[in-house]
């Protein structure tokens, strides 16, 4: 099971990692040999067992509506880069 | 006070009865654990940094550094989160707070827990106790040199595949990996949201289970989480009438296993039939065989979903870009290292489109198939016993550049924490002057059988846990 150069740039663009040229070669060889060890579990016939997506066997777990404080908004903006009134301030989008 | 406090040997227990008995004050006690920090961690790096004022009645604890604690830079390991300090305290941090304990200081971790040597984490490897040249485990090898080396009396580590158990393993300690929704994740680093798992390290037994008596319980804050079905008791009992012990096949036949690990292993077994037990052998085949798999899949998956929100954008730090998505880009390059680009890599290509379904779709299905296993052994046995690491401690640098080698450190403790079943590390021995662990792993909610067994098993083995360097 390898991967392709062309298929990690991807998956670096779907990820939001900038990867430099020598990271994607690396990444291209080390993800090759991971995807080759992760692929067993592709030998199973797996088509009658249901997943599972969490091992303790709670099911919904409802809490009063009751309104609560909220963190003071400085407290949220205190870790911030920028801020600009109460809002985060990042790069224009565009 | 240090001079009086003889922090290496101290247990959590004791330090609580000087505390109690005005032997020492809080305050004197956490003293006589910085000096030993000033004495012993330049060499260790346990701690990324510590509290200097003790800011409770009891005793004090160290915290692994993916539990956010107010006021207290908080970084996870990673360059990411380096400056960011939360506005709030993790519910452990808070319940612990709550008990009277001091915060000694935040330990070094493998970054997001994403390790099992801490040779991940971006401030620098901690070293081992028992010989600096070696690994301490990971990911919490922070907290687990600390307890070993007295520069803490207990601490709190996070566990997702074995960074709770490994660690104490390779360190000489007891670590607890609670059953999966029995302590709060509120206000800890996510890496792997269907495993994580917060849980304590102490020099023993008793310390261990009075510890997680401390943290355990629902959390509104966290809707995972249950209520325990019972108090927690702490270990008594010497003998072991009526246990049945079952080995899985599979787990002891690995050639991974280094032979003076499963001769330890084999003394312990012996151990635990003189005390009454039963064991007997059992099969666990799909979760040995294909346990690693499913995790790396699983977790990685996981994983690229939760570290999604380092952006450059609430917290942390930015780095410059034109567009918002540039620095953002840019942002996680600069800040992420190496371990959780691999992983971040690999969990966003396992849920993309048209790979879903035979990568992570597949492994929760094969995570279906582990605890149906599980399940069907416990029908026969109280709990099960496995060398915790295949290996003992390893040469930093020894695996670093291989991440299939470092992957293969939590064979054992692994699959266990798909099943959401609590484990529970024990040293049982020493091979090559390295201490050798041994996880017992219940069925969901079985601390107190877990604490009764490894507390029967610790004090016949009656090992002298201090590492011989520090030893005066």
């Amino acid at each position: 099971m390898s991967i392709s150069r062309d298929q990690v740039l991807h998956v670096a663009r779907l990820a939001h990692l900038d990867l430099s040229d020598e990271e994607v070669e690396r990444l291209t060889a080390e993800l090759g040999a991971i995807l080759d060890a992760v692929s067993k579990v592709s030998e199973l016939d797996l088509d009658d067992v249901p997943p599972t997506s969490h091992p303790l066997a709670i099911v919904n777990a409802w809490a009063e509506d009751v309104p609560h404080e909220s963190l003071a908004l400085d407290d949220v903006f205190e870790n911030a880069p920028a801020r600009e009134g109460d809002s985060f301030r990042v790069p224009p989008t565009g | 006070m240090s001079a009086v406090v003889d922090t290496l040997r101290l247990t959590a227990e004791e330090a609580i009865g000087l505390v109690e008995r005005g032997d020492v004050s809080a305050a004197e006690l956490h003293a006589a654990y910085r000096d030993a920090i000033e004495e012993r961690d330049g060499e260790l790096h346990a701690y990324l940094r510590t509290v200097e004022e003790a800011d409770g009645t009891s005793i004090p604890i160290a915290l692994k550094d993916v539990i956010s604690t107010k006021g207290v830079e908080t970084t996870a390991g990673s360059k990411i989160l380096s400056g960011y300090v939360p506005v709030f305290d993790a519910t452990v941090a808070a319940r612990c707070r709550a008990a009277g304990l001091t915060l000694l200081g935040k330990t070094n971790t493998d970054e997001f827990a994403m390790g099992s040597s801490t040779e991940n984490s971006a401030f620098g490897p901690s070293r081992n106790p028992w010989d600096p040249s070696l690994v301490p485990g990971g990911s919490g090898g922070g907290t687990s040199a600390a307890v070993t080396a007295g520069l803490a009396p207990w601490g709190l580590g996070s566990d997702t595949g074995g960074s709770i158990k490994q660690p104490s393993a390779l360190c000489g300690n007891v670590g607890l990996r609670p059953t999966y929704g029995t302590v709060s994740r509120y206000g800890v680093v996510a890496f792997a949201s269907s495993l994580d798992q917060v849980g304590p390290v102490a020099k023993n037994v008793r310390d261990v289970a009075l510890l997680y008596s401390i943290i355990a319980g629902r959390d509104p804050e966290d809707s995972t989480t249950v209520e325990l079905p019972g108090a927690v008791v702490l270990p008594q009992e010497d003998r072991l009438e009526g246990l049945r012990v079952g080995v899985p096949r599979q787990a002891t036949e690995l050639e991974a296993i280094e032979p003076g690990v499963r001769a330890a292993f084999d003394v312990a077994l012996t151990r635990l039939e003189e005390l009454g037990a039963e064991v007997g052998e059992c099969e666990l085949p799909r979760a040995f065989d294909y346990g690693i798999a499913c995790y790396y899949l699983i977790a990685t998956a996981e994983a690229s979903s939760n570290l999604a929100r380092y952006d450059g954008v609430r917290y942390g730090p930015r780095s410059e870009g034109t567009t918002y998505r540039e620095m953002v880009e840019r942002t996680r390059d600069e800040g992420f290292g190496d371990e959780p680009k691999r992983r971040i890599m690999l969990g966003t290509y396992a849920l993309s489109a048209g790979y879903y379904d035979a990568y992570y779709g597949q492994a929760q299905k094969v995570r279906t198939l582990i605890v149906r296993e599980h399940a069907d052994v416990f029908g026969r046995f109280d709990v099960l016993a496995t060398p915790t690491s295949p290996t003992v401690a390893f040469p930093i640098g020894h695996k670093a550049a291989d991440p299939l080698a470092m992957y293969a450190c939590d064979l054992l403790t692994i699959p266990s924490c798909l099943a959401g079943l609590p484990g529970l590390n024990v040293p049982c021995g020493f091979s090559e002057g390295l201490p050798v662990g041994l996880q017992l792993i219940g069925p969901q909610l079985s601390e107190n059988t877990l604490f009764r067994a490894g507390h029967a098993l610790e004090r016949s083995l009656g090992l002298d846990l201090v590492p011989e360097r520090l030893r005066t």
